[in-house]
């Protein structure tokens, strides 16, 4: 009875060739490996050499092959014959499209380039398309950071010059007390998940503040399950503790920061609240040894932290005394704060205390000397080894632009940012204010637009406003209603130019935006927009040319399509200019290039944008005799010069691809950047790695590679000196005025200071009625919504329900496989429920973007995402309930007009299961594409 | 478990083949010519029918010679094996009776012989089951014998044994099924077991690895119909035990009553065999938290 | 021949850590990707974008709550494929011989050329590792990626499989139980590692690290011991700033 078995080769062949790519099936920008075998697809594996995945992989990026060889990819070109949303379309060749595209675009160029609103999705090419949008001239450019993450990226910028979230990284390998909020599984999904197994592996603690105990708050060591949108007062009263205690780094807040600056305390003054500085501009602090005012980084000057000063006749007191004051204040003490979080005072006060032991017992030294930009030498790099990561489950709330400035606040306090075992930039980051650009918006018809859209405004005079105070931007970016509004909103975009509120326009461009659908608010009233017709039977608006590479639910509402490719044939940079992929350690850029050649009519959009442009003879895209200046997006990529020797790849610069940063264009660069794997990268010098603000090092570096043209320290502002211009213009100060029925909001919202105030939709609804919070989360093996074309996904999430704590479960007696109503001030939906006890007992959620309209994706009808999966979307308005007042508010931060996701109440009650379908139900859209096959067995061929 | 047809055809009716075969290999009745084809006849539908149902839910039954090979070691083959044999050895008996009027006496008791030990292998498919504690008892061989032999000697017309038989059937299924209903906690598997998260307290399933469902859900996670399992109990027992052991014991019986009461006991056999998969819980159920 | 080896040279298997497992349900993707097209038969999906989509996976993540009373409720995720047991009953059952355990390493495969996918070797699994492919009508199963641990067309760092070179958070580690050196038994020693379901006496080579205590479930009465860096250094705003003056005075 012997054992006896096959023989088993054990070595197959794997594939034909190697082809190393960007990952593009979330925002994350991974490296893979692309496996080809007889010109297919084989298997996608993370590239072990890549900065950002280091040969790991996600669900997504695995599931890469299922996308590309997606039923749902569009095929051609394609004009609208039906009405719009039913999804009828013809096919056009390129040139009619682009013929059809030129007709419409031309004359609104020649005669009001703000007809044109051209805002783009989840792409990462912003660095083209805002500088095309700038060519053409329109105002109105955007990408989605206004309904993702503006809040956040303004809070880090305006307070420390880079955030958390994409500019910023925990320090993995040093910090030893990791707190995480507000962080669902997402970008960067690899990078965090890679990190928090290092911290696991030392031993370090990890807390996951979260409404949800779900992912990596699953594996936290402590889970704080927060209510939503009280995170701020969380960590003001944390704040609260430690300064009570001094527990706060005294020293680097004196080195570092604005602490010591003198702020202007007559109230009376046009310079209430501003900062004293001396004739050259300079800050001034008080030193300790002459009492008098001296400029803050003048040798040998010891600042005052406190007290009250007289120069020239005004008032002033420290930063750092007005902010003891107001963190002191009985108001953030924990006991305050707990009910209202959900989290005990006792948790908050032990949290706070482990933060302190941490911070200042396990202080972690590095023998590494440094030179700081005053030219002090420093022998050791010391860091406290306390770091925080924060997301859009803070991001989204109309307090969140205050909440993320109290994060980044209290990790300053802890002296941990920018320090071994701190919080630490990725270049280009930390970039303060100061040189990012201010918006810009004034157009004139055929030309190009005076600037770029999007900046960091400095005051009231940086506003996108014309001479009558009325906004200049179809979103209403950059107004006294959302002041710094930094990524635009395009959240507004479809809402205003239905309502023409500031006016109407003729064409609407979008790209790779789920607009009609889950990329919106209030998804069904959208709908209705898009298709909404005026009295003589014309759309309300106009034109919508629409690109996307699949059959989404946008492109049911377009006019025109312009079919993109899949994320395996096109080129990309993932840019220094735009969204980079650096590490705290090296600076870094990549490509993603056609590993595989598209088998239908379709073009990268990015080629088909810039074909466009010189067609349309747009600046920057045309040569001097009108001919094309660039054949596509690879040639752009390549030759196109932001500044003199900067362009959108920073490696294997000039014509021997010995330039870094900066160099002249080097034809050979694609080339180069695929040998090398389709990254590139460059350590950070080690005298250079930490304290990079204030290290002469770094910031000699940074200029050497194009990251700045001169160094460019400064301190970090706890105090936010152009926040309280606009809350003086409200308070009735200058020339810039801002309406009347905003001055209230201005007023408290423009804090100089960190502060919280109750979610404003919570302000304006009966919280008695609509008692719980509803929240979505992405899942970690989706990105928006186009996990559901993919057969493996969908097979994970194919449909998504209500999570109830035990409480709500408890108390409307639901049983398995029940279903309920969710009702808040905007609408009602009916959903499947599931019991969830690791959850905020005040909230519900669900999977973000699993719902789908039926007939779209190239899904069947009844499709369960179509049946029963189901979007909260519908439950959320754009827009504030209205106050009477006529005026519309929208659902959005006060100081970014980030869209307040996460502020949504509802209530919630037992349905009949009926036919179990989930409602809203929404009409059928025709797919252009047909239906999916019905089974697969991919990797028979091989 | 999923009760398929092909299964529950296959069990009950190699069964009744393998126990109706059994008796007349033992020459219960003694029958000649053409009265003895007629029965063989019967018994080779039902034996041949069952197993050849039970290819039915093969993947690849074009390679189901293959199944003869693991006779060492695997009870499935065993079964194909002995069931082979027993129809072999029962043919050759048949063939001799009817067409020679030779009747082998040993060679029908090896028939017989074989044939129970068909019966019993088929029931070692489902008893050495760990998986499924309802399934794997020493109930489970005994009842698949009786109920092969009961339903034999019912088809045999052999009354008086049936009589018995059915009776001895009717009590085993009862016990087996009161013991099946506990023999899930008897050994204590538990999600807590299944996931070792038992120290940690209370487990229970937040989402299962797929929204939909997966071969492991439909072929082991079955919990359709298990709500009427008592009726269906009661309507088997009555069927396949009850009223043919009270018509045996006080009626006259004619051919048509008797075939009216094997028809009731197949159909009885037919629930009853359907609740044996239907309600049995294989372990893997723990970890989608159904059983 | 169905028969197990007596003994197994070597016993590969899998450490999956579940304090560290996010649920992200990379290894579960990344091993049909592998699988789909290299060892045996396609991993096939039916109903791939309709009604209900289901295919064939040799990997999945399951997601649990645990709670004990008046404690927060804890989130496990929970990666199960085949665990390639010592006393493997999926082999034993087996009619046809495709089902085996390799005498070399102790991976359990299934030789689909034998298998008539009759389904019994996935009702003898107690941990539903095996799933019969509907297209195909064999049974598929984690192989350990045997088609790349020993396969020179990949680097040698690229040998182990798909699932432990995927895992963004590595909660999953690959390694011989057999040598108590390495790291997956040492792994498994400090840690506890748990056999899943002992009581079914199958064995498992495949060990599960569980959850780490979580500071939430204990007291907060470690504040006490924190206590101390608390202490308000006074209990007016003034005397905090005075206090503030002399501390920054020293620097």
């Amino acid at each position: 009875m012997n054992h006896h078995q096959p023989d088993l080769d054990t070595s197959p062949e794997v594939s034909d060739e190697i082809r190393k790519t960007t990952c593009y099936m979330c925002a994350c920008r991974c490296g893979i490996d692309v496996h080809l075998k007889d010109g297919k697809v084989k298997y996608i594996e993370g590239n072990r050499d890549h900065p950002i995945n280091k040969g790991v992989l996600c669900a997504k990026g695995s599931a890469g092959i299922m996308q590309h060889y997606s039923p749902a990819r569009l095929q051609a070109p394609m004009k609208r014959v039906g009405e719009r949303g039913e999804g009828k379309f013809e096919t056009i060749s390129w040139d009619e499209a682009f013929d059809i595209a030129v007709k419409s675009l031309a004359p609104i160029r020649e005669k009001a380039p703000h007809k044109l609103a051209f805002f783009t999705g989840r792409d990462q090419s912003q660095s083209l398309t805002s500088f095309w949008a700038q060519q053409f001239g329109t105002p109105n450019y955007a990408a989605h950071g206004g309904f993702c993450s503006v809040n956040m990226a303004a809070a880090g910028i305006y307070t420390m010059g880079g955030a958390f979230w994409e500019f910023g990284v925990p320090d993995w390998d040093r910090t030893k007390m990791f707190m995480i909020f507000g962080v669902a599984e997402d970008h960067d999904s690899n990078p965090i998940k890679m990190g928090l197994s290092k911290l696991k592996e030392r031993g370090a603690k990890i807390v996951g503040v979260n409404p949800v105990r779900s992912g990596y708050n699953a594996i936290a060591d402590e889970w704080v399950g927060v209510t939503p949108g009280t995170d701020g007062l969380f960590v003001l009263a944390m704040i609260h503790v430690l300064l009570k205690a001094g527990k706060v780094d005294l020293e680097y807040l004196m080195r570092y920061t604005n602490a010591p600056m003198l702020v202007n305390m007559d109230e009376s003054s046009d310079e209430h609240g501003l900062l004293l500085r001396d004739v050259h501009g300079q800050f001034m602090v008080q030193d300790r040894v002459t009492g008098a005012p001296a400029a803050f980084d003048q040798k040998g000057v010891k600042p005052v932290f406190t007290g009250e000063i007289t120069y020239q006749g005004t008032k002033y007191t420290p930063v750092f005394q007005l902010m003891t004051e107001k963190y002191l204040s009985d108001e953030y003490t924990p006991e305050a704060v707990a009910e209202r979080c959900g989290i005990t005072a006792e948790t908050i006060r032990r949290l706070a205390a482990e933060l302190a032991h941490v911070a200042f017992e396990q202080e972690i030294t590095i023998d590494q000397p440094w030179t700081d930009w005053k030219g002090e030498k420093h022998q050791t790099m010391t860091g406290r080894p306390v770091s925080f990561h924060a997301m859009r489950g803070i991001s989204a709330h109309s307090n969140g632009f205050q909440t993320c400035r109290a994060i980044h606040l209290l990790q300053i306090l802890l002296g941990s940012v920018e320090v071994p075992g701190g919080m630490r930039f990725k270049p280009p980051y930390p970039k303060p204010v100061g040189i990012h650009p201010t918006p810009h918006s004034y157009a004139t018809p055929g030309g190009p637009l005076n600037g770029p859209h999007l900046g960091f405004p400095t005051g009231p005079e940086d506003l996108a406003l014309n001479a009558s105070g009325t906004p200049i931007r179809i979103d209403k970016a950059f107004t006294w209603e959302n002041p710094l509004s930094a990524h635009g909103m395009m959240h507004m975009v479809i809402s205003n130019a239905h309502a023409g509120d500031p006016y109407k326009i003729d064409t609407l461009f979008m790209y790779m935006a789920n607009m009609a659908w889950n990329s919106s608010m209030n998804s069904r009233g959208v709908m209705d927009m898009l298709t909404d017709k005026d009295e003589d039977g014309n759309y309300v608006i106009p034109n919508i040319i629409y690109s996307d590479a699949y059959s989404s639910e946008m492109v049911a509402f377009a006019d025109l399509v312009l079919p993109d490719t899949t994320y395996l044939e096109r080129h990309d940079c993932i840019s220094l200019l735009d969204r980079p992929i650096s590490e705290a350690d090296a600076i870094c850029d990549s490509i993603r290039w056609p590993v595989v050649e598209p088998d239908r009519d379709v073009r990268g959009f990015q080629s088909a944008l810039i074909q466009l442009g010189s067609k349309l003879g747009l600046p920057g895209f045309v040569n001097e005799d009108g001919s094309e200046k660039y054949k596509d997006y690879a040639d752009y990529i390549v030759n196109h010069e932001r500044r003199p020797g900067v362009g959108p790849l920073a490696g294997f610069r000039n014509k021997d691809g010995s330039g870094k940063g900066r160099g002249e264009p080097n034809p050979a660069q694609i080339d180069k950047y695929i040998e090398n794997g389709g990254f590139w990268q460059d350590h950070i010098p080690e005298e250079a790695l930490f304290y990079k603000p204030w290290n002469m090092a770094y910031q000699n570096w940074a200029v050497e590679r194009g990251i700045f043209d001169k160094p460019s320290p400064y301190l970090f502002s706890i105090y936010v000196e152009p926040i309280q211009k606009f809350r003086l213009a409200a308070q009735g100060k200058g020339e810039l005025q801002p309406p009347d029925h905003l001055r209230e909001q201005l007023i408290e919202a423009m804090d100089p200071l960190p502060v919280w105030w109750a979610p404003y939709e919570e302000q304006s609804v009966d919280c008695e009625e609509y008692p719980l919070h509803a929240l979505t989360q992405r899942p970690a093996a989706m990105y928006h919504s186009w996990g559901s074309q993919n057969a493996w996904l969908r097979q994970i999430h194919g449909t998504n329900p209500l999570y109830v704590s035990g409480e709500v479960w408890v108390k409307h007696s639901f049983e398995e496989g029940d279903w309920a109503y969710v009702t808040s001030h905007h609408g009602k939906i009916k959903v499947p429920v599931v019991r969830m006890d690791a959850l905020n007992p005040h909230t519900v959620w669900t999977w973000n973007a699993i719902g789908k309209r039926k007939g779209a994706w190239a899904l069947d009808e009844n499709a369960p995402e179509a049946t029963k999966g189901f979007l909260l979307n519908h439950l959320i308005h754009e827009l504030l309930p209205p106050k009477g007042d006529g005026l519309r508010w929208s659902n959005s931060d006060p100081i970014t007009g980030q869209a307040a996701w996460y502020d949504l109440r509802v209530k919630i009650e037992k349905a009949p299961t009926g036919d179990g379908v989930s409602q809203p139900e929404t009409s059928v859209q025709t797919s252009p594409v047909g239906q999916g096959p019905k089974d697969i067995a991919y990797g028979e061929e091989f | 478990m999923h009760p398929a047809a092909s299964v529950i055809i296959f069990t009950a009716l190699s069964g009744l083949g393998f126990g109706l075969l059994t008796f007349l290999g033992l020459g219960q009745p003694t029958v000649t010519g053409w009265s003895a084809f007629a029965f063989f006849f019967i018994a080779f539908a039902l034996a041949v029918g069952g197993l050849i149902a039970s290819t039915f839910h093969l993947g690849n039954p074009q390679r189901a010679m293959k199944a003869f090979s693991q006779w060492r070691t695997s009870w499935l083959s065993r079964e194909g094996v002995i069931a082979v044999a027993a129809l072999l050895v029962m043919g050759l008996y048949a063939a001799l009776l009817i067409f020679a009027d030779i009747r082998i006496i040993p060679l029908g008791w090896l028939g017989s012989a074989l044939c129970i030990a068909a019966v019993f292998c088929t029931s070692m498919i489902y008893a050495q089951l760990k998986t499924v504690p309802r399934w794997n008892m020493p109930t489970t061989p005994v009842l698949f014998l009786l109920y092969a032999l009961s339903g034999g000697a019912l088809l045999a017309a052999q009354l008086h044994i049936a009589f018995f038989l059915l009776i001895a059937l009717t009590l085993i299924q009862v016990l087996s099924w009161m013991r099946g209903d506990v023999s899930f906690a008897v050994a204590g598997h538990t999600i807590e077991t299944a996931t070792g998260l038992g120290h940690l307290g209370k487990v229970r399933l937040l989402e299962s690895p797929h929204s939909g469902e997966n071969y492991l859900t439909r072929e082991m996670v079955h919990v359709i119909g298990r709500k009427h399992a008592v009726k269906l109990r009661i309507i088997a027992a009555v069927c396949f035990g009850l009223i043919p052991i009270v018509v045996l014991a006080g009626f006259e019986l004619n051919h048509y009553s008797v075939v009216l009461i094997i028809l009731l006991h197949i159909f009885g056999l037919f629930i009853s065999r359907w609740l044996f998969f239907a309600q049995a819980e294989h372990v893997v159920g723990l970890y989608y938290d159904k059983r | 021949m169905t028969a197990l080896p007596t003994s197994t040279a070597k016993k590969l298997g899998l450490v999956i850590d579940l304090d560290i497992c996010v649920g992200c349900h990379a290894c579960v993707i990344n091993c049909k990707e592998w699988n789909t097209s290299n060892y045996g038969a396609p991993l096939s999906d039916q109903d791939a974008y309709g009604e209900n989509p289901t295919g064939t996976f040799l990997n999945r993540i399951h997601t649990y709550e645990v709670k004990q009373p008046q404690k927060p409720a804890q989130t496990v995720h929970f990666p199960k494929s085949c665990l390639h047991c010592e006393d493997a009953p999926c082999v034993t059952v087996c009619p046809t011989g495709a089902s085996y355990k390799r005498e070399e390493d102790g991976i359990v495969l299934v030789n689909e050329s034998d298998c008539i996918g009759c389904g019994l070797c996935a009702w003898a699994c107690p941990y539903g590792a095996r799933e019969l492919d509907v297209k195909e009508g064999v049974m598929k199963k984690c192989t350990l990626c045997v088609d790349r641990i020993y396969n020179e067309n990949l680097p040698e760092i690229d040998r182990e499989p798909a699932c432990v070179r995927t895992c963004p958070a590595n909660a999953r580690h690959f390694g011989d139980f057999a040598d108590p050196e390495s790291d997956v038994s040492r792994m498994s020693a400090e840690r506890g590692g748990m056999r899943l379901m002992a009581e079914q006496g199958t064995k498992p080579v495949n060990r599960y690290l569980p959850p780490r205590p979580k500071a939430d479930i204990q007291t907060d009465s470690d504040i006490n011991i924190l206590a101390p860096f608390l202490e308000p250094v006074s209990e007016t705003p003034k005397g905090l700033l005075g206090w503030l003056d002399k501390a920054l005075e020293a620097i």
